[in-house]
């Protein structure tokens, strides 16, 4: 235990303490194992593993199609980038192509599912800060809206399973995109009543400011990725490096912070939704009006999953989630099953440097700071 | 990023690495990972600032484990260079990337947990998604599930 003394002269010492794993502010079952010393954290080590199935080794068991509904279940809010990145993934090592259509369907969803998350976690956010659920519920009626378009289009709300190698599963429903449009034009009204709400806000801006604050040259070398990373400053967007599936059609800003502290990854959540409102409105100008929504050989993989098998080799391919870099690295022995099956968890690796961004604040300020990285339970243990 | 000649700056700074190239991957030696790392992270041409992808592989047939490393580029905003290090099955012990890479600790540990690869030299290496008391690594090929017989 570590010893110290206060002005009077009286004996103090160190605190250790659990935070979680039954914790409303841990999204889940996470534990913080916590030394405080008075209520300023001097130690912090996260815990996980409590919701671990092994999702790897349940891949490695079936066939390459079998495992798709199981990304669902890894960031469950997010379910159709989820998809996207193992359909990249599986497209890479077999060599798939995607027929146009699709490639405009896939990148409605992600951008979708963008919308879905940022809006959530800014809701959730607030919760942790002690707004107890007034921003939530504003928060869950717009996520309401875009889950009955995911409920249209794959059958199911959360756990969508609507990508398929090569394509997507089904063609947009009659009178989809006048669904998608009527979002698209109202989703700046609801940002604009959100952030009167809440971005000017004198609580909100004294507990976020200048709170866990996270260095540029910290934050690159350990592999923090996505809106967590571009709130440092540091300007990186797979949609803008790797340009995958047809993001180099359309045109988007990078928003990125300037402090790096929790205001900033605020802030920066509700630029990234007007962006994603942007491309939205662009792909909808662009969309072709009909064509393929699954290549000839993505069909053959759709159609006899258990004999279908890809060459010998290994892939990994990456997208911009919305938490972060989410990555699937795949080895093929050229059986039906993949030999090996890697998800590189974007808020898994984010967690890195949760102790890093925690010392020296206050143990209320470790709930948003957790709130602020945006984590689920289901990725971070898979 | 062209490979060969990514392996042959690579031979050119480090004397006595030994690089072999297979596919679009590098197949380093263990006792060099941490110099060919340090050089592409430093090297004004690469700057290969940001290890994305930290895992490993069983290959039970041919005896060895297998550690992948993407490395990318933030800076420059190129990449991935791959880095393969194979060690045997009975003896994985592999320098960890840690020093250099403070992103691959927890990713380490994974693989460590699941896979068994030790990585020497890394700050806290403990099982991180199983608990402590577990034996085994239950992603190694050999690895008996215990309710594999039943129907």
């Amino acid at each position: 235990m570590m010893e110290t003394t206060s002005a009077y002269k009286l004996e103090t010492q160190t605190l250790e303490i659990n935070i979680g794993p039954q914790h409303p502010s841990t999204h889940g079952v996470f534990r913080m194992n916590v030394v405080l010393d008075g209520e300023t954290i001097v130690k912090l080590k996260p815990v996980m593993g409590y919701l671990h199935r092994n999702h790897e080794q349940l891949a490695e068991n079936m066939s390459y199609l079998g495992s798709m509904p199981y990304t669902d279940r890894l960031d469950y809010i997010c379910s159709m980038t989820n998809n996207f990145a193992y359909a990249l993934a599986v497209e890479k090592l077999a060599g798939i192509d995607v027929p146009e259509r699709a490639q405009y369907i896939r990148v409605m969803m992600a951008e979708l599912t963008r919308l879905v998350n940022h809006t959530l976690l800014v809701g959730f956010l607030l919760n942790d800060l002690g707004a107890f659920f007034t921003p939530v519920l504003y928060a869950f009626r717009e996520r309401e809206k875009i889950l009955d378009l995911f409920e249209a289009v794959a059958g199911s709300r959360m756990m969508c399973n609507y990508f398929r190698f090569g394509g997507v599963k089904a063609d947009l429903p009659a009178g989809f995109l006048d669904r998608v449009k009527e979002i698209v034009n109202n989703y700046p009204k609801f940002l604009d009543e959100f952030e009167r709400l809440l971005s000017g806000n004198e609580i909100l801006q004294a507990r976020c400011q200048n709170v866990g604050i996270l260095s540029k040259e910290l934050a690159t070398n350990s592999s923090v990725t996505g809106p967590l990373l571009r709130a440092s400053g540091v300007n990186y967007d797979i949609r803008k490096v790797d340009k995958y599936s047809i993001y180099d059609r359309f045109e988007f800003r990078v928003p990125l912070g300037t402090v790096g502290d929790v205001y900033d990854r605020y802030y920066l959540r509700i630029l990234e939704m007007r962006e994603s409102i942007k491309i939205l409105q662009q792909l909808l100008k662009q969309m072709p009006e009909k064509g393929e929504i699954i290549s000839p050989k993505g069909m053959q993989a759709a159609k006899t999953p258990r004999n279908w098998k890809p060459p010998v080799g290994d892939a990994y391919a990456r997208i911009e989630a919305p938490k972060g870099e989410l990555g699937f690295y795949l080895v093929s022995d050229g059986s039906a099953k993949p030999y090996r099956y890697h998800v590189r968890p974007p808020s898994f690796i984010n967690l890195t440097i949760l102790e890093d961004m925690c010392l020296g604040y206050k143990i209320a300020d470790a709930i948003i700071i957790l709130g602020s990285i945006d984590i689920v339970l289901g990725e971070v243990d898979r | 990023m062209n490979i060969e000649e990514i392996k042959a700056d690579i031979e050119k700074n480090i004397p006595g690495a030994s690089v072999t190239m297979e596919g679009d991957a590098l197949i380093v030696a263990k006792d060099h990972l941490l110099e060919v790392a340090r050089f592409l992270k430093g090297n004004e041409k690469y700057r290969m600032d940001y290890v994305s992808c930290v895992t490993g592989v069983d290959y039970l047939a041919k005896g060895y484990l297998e550690s992948v490393n993407h490395l990318y580029s933030m800076e420059k905003k190129h990449g991935p260079v791959i880095l393969k290090v194979r060690v045997p099955r009975d003896n994985p012990k592999m320098p960890s990337l840690v020093p250099v890479y403070r992103g691959a600790e927890f990713q380490e540990r994974e693989s460590y947990d699941l896979l068994g690869i030790v990585y020497e030299k890394h700050p806290d290496l403990r099982r991180i998604l199983m608990w402590d008391e577990f034996e085994g690594h239950p992603l190694r090929k050999d690895y008996v599930q215990e309710d594999q017989d039943l129907p």
